[in-house]
């Protein structure tokens, strides 16, 4: 098989697209950096791509809510083009911003099968502040995540300010648990998780519930998390470069590998 | 039909922005609230069934898991006070505009102009608070009256008289656009009268050679035959004010100057910028070949490397921001990206840098009227900056927060952007740019309205109490960023010939520059779309309404620039013709509305003549008895509390400084990545090694000894701020922006004749500074009436001049941070140190100012700057830490406490210009110097490479947590990492 094509989508405010392209690109995919409007009016079919992207940024501006108005245009826009891709089994990722947008699309942690549900969602931070900083993450073990595969451990920036898990019911949380769909939480630095409630600050950089940062689809091909793996998959990203040394790449660059690889292999 | 949708959360769990509020009512107002909901309320104008209206509700507007809402029933319930804010018509309202898109899609309706969402915010407070202490919350901290409205309604008032009604927010001006005819009286007095109530900021001479100019009599003859009124119109006098006003015109650095100096010596200066901006440029200029485009353009451009070129601006925008300090600053970030936008043929913006000069925000005496207190200005010049640069995907990678309480009067507000852009695009130099008589004028992105009006004029004016509310504008980062992206797809397809930015005086200003291209233009000022009906042409011309762009487009790419835009979402309108007929032409609805002379637009303002008297002035010693025995360790640690020097980390932490995923030296560094960098270094090419390094230098309070030395060390500031992280000397632009009081001398500023020769000395100081260092300036601007009432309570800000360096380094993997890496680890001072207190920060402590000014060295710290650049090539460094404000103490803090590693080091070994006090020593601020750490086996190459430049080892980094400053047997300083970080961090953790 060929390198597979990456639909990065961008428009109305995302802004990590390039990066995110270039991410893929290194992880030996062929990114294209592909306009939200271009796929509504027909100019492109997210269905000719083998993965979709959802990148981060301020789509229409964080307003009413953050990725609110973005998943609600893909929704009534490209409804059925996505639930297409679902059944297509076409990996998608949705980073911060494009985890939002996923999470209030219903896509993630998703339904059985894929429906337009909203059943968990992200949203003030506790400081409800933005900010921007390094976190310590942690993949759950036996996750089905196509894209974790391989990774323990990885160190990532957030930047938002509507990063806080929260799922609609207990009982739903348990059964992501269980299930391993709560595929990635925000650690202290010693591989420990964070304590609870306000201490739990800022190792866990948004209060999010049981210090969820990623969630994946049951079938392990959809993928969301609030931190930026594209953003680090440089070796001189990491900020403590200068102090520690250059590695060969970021921690993040594996992430996109995977995906890659999950492709190629078949 | 209007209806009222209202939000709210399900738990008080999640509502964290109402916790914030809460705070900020019990810490900034100390008003005794108990608990604070928030509630926010969409009104839609539009026809919608109830069906519809549900949906809208439950599948956009509220979040299922954590949220409730309401259709036109009140959510509010068990409160004390509840107070609802919202912008008054034709404020700019985000929010609604992208839910007026959200309710598009989801209702799978196409809306018409006049389907609008407005958003409001309504807080319900619980506590004892009385209703002047809730109208107190209402407009000091939820709304500004300017922009806003609000009502506060009590808990007895809601009971008997639930709800509040949904209002339109529909812009109606009751006016049919009209144009006149200004009769410019012959009388002096009238004529100056009539300047001041039409706010066009123009002079009587000013005044007088635009009525001279439409007297003679081939211009009326020729008035008299397009059936234009023999005065000008209200188009041609807006059009002539804006493009004379001194935002635009720089008239105070094009004057001419007649300085005398302190032994009465007297000289003129004809033009300071021509004298000495543009002067040095032009002398470091054959050592600069990489220079592309300087001063000409809306930013400086200057070669990267191997293809591609980088462009930088800054801005001040700083009579909006003490208005409206949200909408102020926002407008001014996303304005100077603008100017990167439309710079060469549009570069990309890559990266933003801002620095915020403010009084304190823990000040405590009355607020003078019409000025918001210094800790709301701060809150909310940040968020615009926050909101403008994160929403933008700029990241905001360098910058400050000065503070002085001289700013009080007028914060200043600066903002910056670097862009990127190739070398050549299809062909041609990029940022090479022409017109051709023929090419379409068009305009893109955001519409037109009331904002803005008088902006350029109005910055050019103190502020007062009467200021205008119209000069006010919101930025739409939203909008603007839909239209860069659409820019540079544009761009890339060749499909236009030219692009600039809309600032400052609007279409007036950016068409009339275009419009110098070619030679003239045909301006068909009613097909540019309004926001609403009712304004006159004139407004239309000068408006300042945000996110547009102006473009030539050569008619055979008219279709396919017209295709692109629509599907980018971004509304474009051609406005007419460039032509080559030495005219400003203007119809209204085919009539012919200005008729300008464009050598007299551009070229017909009389020059101003100012006078210049420096007297240096002699300010108090700080006397024997307080420097007497003092307690080192409690002034060394409160100096680290002090405003000025104390961590910004939890402001600078809400800026997206990583976005575009290219940062290498980021604000913070150090073991726990809270260290403050000295400059950013970014890589804008993900697949290259080559980087942009960006710093800055500003030291305000040293013009109260002497606005020479405060520029000096500006430039040297920056400089330093550039090497330390491994910039090289030589390669390095800078930029000027100086915001000044009004230095003409008039009744309202009697003191203008020292305030012009402060501006003539950091002037001359810029000039001397740049020359020794090679170091050329590229673009600058100046803000000169920085001021505040009038008379006796006259606030002034002291004369500032903010140096931003930019520059290319070709390995950005040889950078090197300021945090101590290794227990072990030698450290060195580099630089001489001098008895130079006067203005410190460590006088400021003491409530003193004395004489000894910061001197700058430049011919020793250029020597310094290029040793150390070599020596960072070789790797020979572990940290390079600049001293700045607080001396080398507050540097030696600094750099054991980011790298979370104490020291030890002794003075005695310093190298000091005479035997220094220990206080000198430690807090002085002599330029030119580091604090840098060395592995002990570098430590002979290093010092052999240095050799030459002051430079002594103090001492060594530590494995404990002990920071321990000797003067050879004598311990000065015994602290720990911790007692440090405990004084160092808290300060501004508001």
């Amino acid at each position: 098989m060929t390198a597979p094509r990456i639909a990065v989508l961008t428009g109305y405010g995302i802004n990590s697209d390039a990066e995110l392209a270039h991410s893929f690109n290194l992880a030996g995919g062929k990114a294209e950096r592909v306009h939200l409007h271009d796929c509504i009016d027909g100019h492109v079919r997210l269905e000719d791509f083998d993965i979709l992207a959802v990148p981060g940024g301020f789509s229409f501006g964080d307003h009413i809510a953050s990725g609110k108005v973005f998943a609600n245009r893909l929704r009534y826009k490209l409804g059925d083009q996505l639930l297409r891709l679902r059944e297509k089994k076409i990996p998608i990722i949705g980073i911060c911003n494009g985890f939002q947008v996923l999470v209030k699309l219903g896509l993630l942690p998703g339904t059985e099968p894929a429906s337009f549900t909203q059943t968990c969602t992200l949203t003030y931070n506790d400081s409800s502040r933005y900010e921007d900083r390094w976190c310590y993450l942690r993949t759950e073990t036996g996750t089905p995540s196509i894209w974790l595969k391989g990774i323990e451990r990885l160190y990532l920036p957030v930047r938002h300010g509507e990063g806080k898990f929260i799922p609609g019911s207990a009982e739903l949380l348990k059964s992501l648990e269980a299930s391993k769909q709560t595929c990635l939480r925000y650690y202290l630095e010693d591989g420990s998780l964070p304590p609870e409630g306000p201490d739990g600050f800022p190792a866990n950089p948004n209060g999010s519930t049981a210090h969820v940062a990623g969630l994946c689809s049951s079938d392990g091909l959809v993928f969301g998390l609030m931190p930026h793996p594209e953003a680090h998959v440089l070796a001189t990203q990491h900020p403590r470069w200068h102090r520690d040394g250059l590695k060969i790449e970021g921690d993040g660059l594996q992430i996109f590998r995977n995906a890659v690889n999950y492709l190629l292999r078949g | 039909m209007l209806n009222r949708i209202e939000v709210a959360q399900k738990s008080p769990s999640t509502d964290s922005p109402a916790h914030r509020i809460l705070k900020a009512i019990r810490e900034d107002l100390r008003l005794p609230a108990e608990d604070a909901t928030l509630i926010r309320v969409y009104t839609l104008e539009m026809d919608l069934s109830s069906n519809e209206l549900d949906r809208a509700g439950k599948e956009l507007f509220h979040d299922p898991i954590t949220e409730t809402y309401s259709l036109n029933k009140p959510l509010a319930s068990n409160f004390d006070w509840l107070i609802e804010a919202g912008y008054k018509p034709g404020v700019t309202d985000n929010v609604g505009r992208s839910a007026r898109e959200g309710v598009a899609d989801c209702l799978g309706k196409k809306l018409s102009d006049g389907d609008q969402v407005y958003t409001s915010r309504q807080v319900l407070l619980r506590g004892s608070l009385n209703r002047e202490q809730a109208i107190r919350i209402a407009t000091t901290l939820l709304a500004n009256d300017l922009i806003e409205t609000w009502q506060v309604i009590s808990r007895e008032e809601w009971e008997k008289s639930p709800g509040i009604p949904a209002v339109s927010r529909k812009v109606v001006v009751p006016h049919k656009p009209e144009v006149r005819e200004i009769v410019l009286p012959e009388n002096p007095e009238a004529l100056q009268k009539l300047s001041d109530e039409m706010l066009l900021s123009l002079t009587l001479e000013e005044m007088q050679a635009i009525r001279a100019h439409f007297a003679e009599p081939v211009r009326r003859a020729d008035r008299q035959k397009l059936g234009l009124p023999p005065f000008p119109t209200d188009v041609e006098l807006e059009m002539i004010a804006q493009t004379w006003s001194e935002h635009c015109k720089h008239k105070i650095f094009a004057a001419d100057v007649e300085y005398t100096d302190e032994k009465g010596e007297t000289r003129i200066i004809h033009s300071l910028f021509k004298t000495f901006i543009k002067a040095v440029t032009d002398a470091v200029r054959p050592k600069a070949p990489w220079l592309k485009s300087v001063f000409t353009d809306n930013a400086g451009i200057i070669a990267f490397c191997d293809g591609w070129d980088i462009a930088m601006k800054a801005e001040t925008h700083n009579s909006p921001s003490a208005l409206d300090p949200y909408g102020g600053a926002m407008t001014g970030i996303v304005g100077v990206n603008r100017d990167i936008l439309g710079c060469g043929m549009g570069c990309k913006p890559i990266f933003n840098t801002d620095v915020f000069c403010f009084a304190s925000p823990f000040y405590d005496k009355p607020v003078p009227e019409k000025l918001h207190h210094p800790k709301r200005l701060f809150k909310e010049v940040h968020r615009g900056v926050k909101d403008g640069g994160n929403e933008s995907g700029i990241p905001t990678v360098n910058g400050s927060i000065v503070f002085d309480d001289r700013y009080l009067g007028k914060p200043l507000v600066f903002c910056g952007t670097g862009g990127l852009i190739p070398s050549e695009i299809n062909g041609k130099p990029s940022w090479e740019k022409s017109i051709e008589s023929g090419d379409r004028i068009v305009m893109a992105g955001g519409r037109i309205g009331k904002d803005g009006i008088h902006g350029a004029t109005f910055s050019s004016a103190a502020l007062t109490e009467a200021s205008p509310v119209s000069a006010v504008q919101i930025g739409d980062p939203i909008t603007q960023k839909k239209m860069l992206d659409f820019m540079l797809e544009a761009r890339e397809q060749g499909l236009y010939r030219f692009v600039t930015d809309n600032g400052a005086g609007g279409l007036s200003s950016s068409l009339g520059e275009m419009a110098r291209e070619s030679g003239g233009c045909k301006l068909h000022l009613d097909r540019a779309p309004l926001k609403y009906a009712g304004l006159d042409p004139w407004e239309i011309l000068v408006s300042e309404a945000q996110e547009r762009m102006s473009f030539a487009v050569p008619p055979q790419d008219w279709e396919a620039f017209k295709d692109l835009a629509a599907r980018r979402d971004v509304e474009i309108s051609d406005l007419g013709t460039f032509t080559n007929t030495g005219l400003f032409e203007c119809f209204y609805q085919e009539r012919p509305v200005c008729s300008m002379d464009m050598n007299f637009l551009h070229d017909g303002n009389p020059k101003l003549y100012i006078k210049a008297q420096w007297t240096a002035t002699r300010h108090l010693e700080p006397p024997a008895s307080i420097l007497a025995g003092r307690d080192l360790k409690t002034d060394a640690l409160t100096l680290l509390s002090s405003l000025n020097i104390c961590s910004k980390e939890s402001w600078v932490r809400q800026y997206d400084h990583e976005v575009q995923g290219q940062s290498v030296v980021k604000p913070f560094t150090g073991a726990r990545n809270d260290g403050p960098s000295d400059a950013a270094v970014v890589r804008p090419l993900y697949d290259r090694k080559d980087g942009v390094v960006v710093s800055h230098g500003l030291v305000p309070r040293y013009s109260d000894i002497d606005a020479y030395h405060m520029a000096a060390c500006a430039v040297d500031e920056a400089m330093r701020n550039a090497v330390a992280v491994g910039a090289e000397p030589g390669k390095l632009a800078a930029l000027d922006n100086f915001c000044w009081p009004d230095p003409v001398e008039s009744p309202s500023t009697p003191d203008g004749q020292y305030k012009m020769a402060q501006l003539v000395r950091a002037n001359q100081a810029l000039y001397d500074l740049c020359l020794a260092y090679d170091l050329p300036l590229i673009s600058g601007k100046d803000s000169m009436k920085n001021d505040y009432g009038r008379g006796k309570n006259r606030i002034s800000v002291p004369p500032t001049l903010l140096v931003t360096i930019i520059g290319p380094v070709a390995d950005s993997t040889k950078s090197v941070t300021m945090d101590f890496k290794n227990p072990g680890d030698k450290i060195y001072v580099l630089g001489l140190t001098c008895d130079e207190l006067g203005a410190s920060e460590y006088y400021h402590m003491l409530e003193a100012i004395g004489n000894t000014v910061p001197k700058v060295d430049a011919a020793a710290n250029l020597n310094l700057y290029r040793k150390l650049f070599e020596a960072i090539q070789k790797n020979l460094l572990r940290s390079v830490h600049d001293c700045s404000d607080g001396g080398l103490w507050v540097s030696l803090a600094e750099s054991s406490l980011a790298g979370r590693l104490g020291c030890e080091v002794d003075l005695s070994k310093m190298i000091q210009d005479g035997g220094l006090s220990d206080i000198a020593l430690l807090f002085s601020e002599s330029q030119g110097r580091f604090v840098v750490s060395v592995s002990p086996q570098n430590a002979k190459a290093f010092e052999s490479a240095l050799q030459g430049s002051a430079m002594a080892c103090i001492g060594d980094v530590i494995s404990e947590n002990t920071i321990q400053v000797n003067r050879a047997d004598k311990v000065l300083i015994q602290t720990t990492v911790e007692e440090v970080l405990e004084k160092w961090q808290p300060p501004l953790n508001l």
